[in-house]
């Protein structure tokens, strides 16, 4: 057997780097396979008819062991469009984990149907567990309050289209840092892209975890932290705003104590640059007033379209099926 | 006082802190093995006051990997022919599991109970360690 590769093989090779791959961390990834994984994106938005088939006979299984809306509509409306199936849970109570089965057997049964799993678990690490006892990819939906790297490449591909880099960029983040497990996400893969700096607005009590600050010092990643957003939002490229999770407290008083700390309306906007882009993972419960929805720097529900067409993408790509 | 003899073939393992000696034992299961050990304990020392120190026949193949998450200031003199032939300079290890446990109670091992306590080394100077799963941070001091 010859050692040498043909040039159409290794090609073929090259293209499917990322078959079979798990996502669970934003940082499974390269940036060279998170931009192979946008190309394909903005190919899917230029001709969807051209990628309605890609996926004839493949099943995705939807794990959901917590409610979720936007995500999995998000990642069923990818596979469907991209003329596969679906099948899953959506509620822990309705499967055989009701029963005490352990993640480990849930994914091996799962396994032997499907050929592309996605989990959203409350447990932090829960989509890692799967992915130690199987060889399909498993895709990390968002595990308790860690990390949500499907939402990250739809932010990442939002910047892209809207600013036409990931470079040069001052985000500011604002709410919930400490358990909003889309920030922590977002702030480890824009860190990765030269010269981003980031502005954490949040209260004290919600500040982003040890581990991440720990890891933006030792990377010497540029960041402040700072408690008023009407302080800082002249100086933002990017405005993130999250939701403070009811679901994440384990104290409600707490959690109505600071639910409205941060809420961005009209005054608030009009501070900010002209082009400044405001995110959000979605939903919103009073974070963003109603009527910055009519500003053209509200870049929300673009956002979600966005988060379907990366899904379509990805699961391409870890399926193989596409160039 | 008590006197164990020293031994012609096998391990030795000393300066442990009085008191750590029965965790390393057990760490290392020890009372499963089916060769001689003795366990030290309270033995004077020059440099701790009181120390513990392990000693095992006639068996060189031991992982010792833990023990210097445990205290890398315990020495491991292997012996040979009534000599000592290797002294083992314990550092860091890389990864550690079952050694500690994560606090974390939205870590994903809160649940699964079969799953191992794997910890990676993120740190050397701080001595600080990374839950494979949810990323909290322990630090030996705090362990």
């Amino acid at each position: 057997m010859s050692l040498l590769k043909m040039p159409s093989e290794a090609k073929k090779e090259e293209f499917n780097m990322l078959k079979g791959r798990h996502l669970i961390d934003p940082m499974d990834f390269t940036t060279e396979e998170f931009d192979e994984i946008f190309e394909l994106a903005g190919k899917i938005i230029e001709n969807p008819d051209r990628y309605a088939h890609v996926c004839d006979n493949k099943l995705l299984a939807a794990l959901f062991y917590e409610p979720s809306t936007r995500t999995r509509f998000s990642f069923e409306a990818a596979m469907l469009r991209l003329g596969g199936k679906v099948l899953g849970f959506s509620e822990p109570n309705s499967s055989a984990v009701a029963k005490g089965e352990s993640i480990a057997d849930t994914i091996r049964t799962i396994a032997c149907y499907a050929d592309i799993a996605v989990m959203r678990h409350p447990k932090e690490g829960a989509p890692r567990v799967a992915a130690m006892y199987t060889d399909m990819p498993v895709v990390n939906a968002g595990d308790g309050g860690h990390h949500h790297p499907t939402q990250t490449l739809t932010d990442l591909l939002t910047i892209k289209t809207i600013k036409g880099k990931l470079t040069n960029q001052t985000i500011g983040l604002c709410g919930d840092l400490k358990f909003g497990r889309t920030v922590h996400s977002l702030i480890k893969a824009m860190s990765r892209y030269q010269n981003n700096k980031f502005i954490m607005i949040s209260p004290q009590e919600l500040r982003i975890p040890d581990y991440l600050r720990k890891e933006l010092e030792s990377k010497n990643i540029e960041f402040t932290q700072v408690e008023k957003l009407e302080e800082v939002i002249s100086s933002l490229d990017i405005l993130y705003m999250t939701r403070v999770q009811r679901e994440r407290f384990f104290n409600e008083e707490d959690y109505i104590r600071l639910k409205d700390s941060y809420i961005l309306d009209g005054e608030k906007m009009k501070l900010a640059k002209e082009n400044m882009a405001v995110l959000h993972p979605l939903p919103r419960v009073n974070e963003i007033s109603y009527e910055v929805d009519e500003d053209s720097r509200a870049y929300y529900f673009k956002q979600a379209k966005f988060g379907m067409y990366v899904r379509m993408a990805l699961i391409a790509k870890l399926l193989g099926v596409c160039e | 006082m008590v006197t164990v003899n020293s031994i012609s073939s096998g391990i030795v393992i000393d300066h442990i802190k009085s008191g750590v000696g029965i965790k390393i034992f057990n760490y290392l299961k020890l009372d499963k093995a089916d060769f001689t050990v003795a366990l030290i304990m309270n033995a004077p020392s020059k440099k701790l006051g009181k120390k513990d120190l392990i000693k095992i026949e006639n068996v060189i193949d031991v992982d010792f990997t833990v023990l210097g998450f445990i205290d890398p200031n315990i020495t491991i003199d292997i012996i040979e022919n009534e000599e000592i032939t290797r002294k083992i300079k314990l550092t860091l290890p890389q990864q550690v599991e079952n050694v500690i446990h994560c606090h974390n109670p939205r870590c994903v091992t809160s649940i699964e109970a079969h799953l191992p306590h794997v910890f990676h080394l993120v740190n050397r100077e701080l001595g600080e360690y990374k839950c494979k799963y949810c990323d909290d941070l322990y630090t030996i001091a705090e362990v």
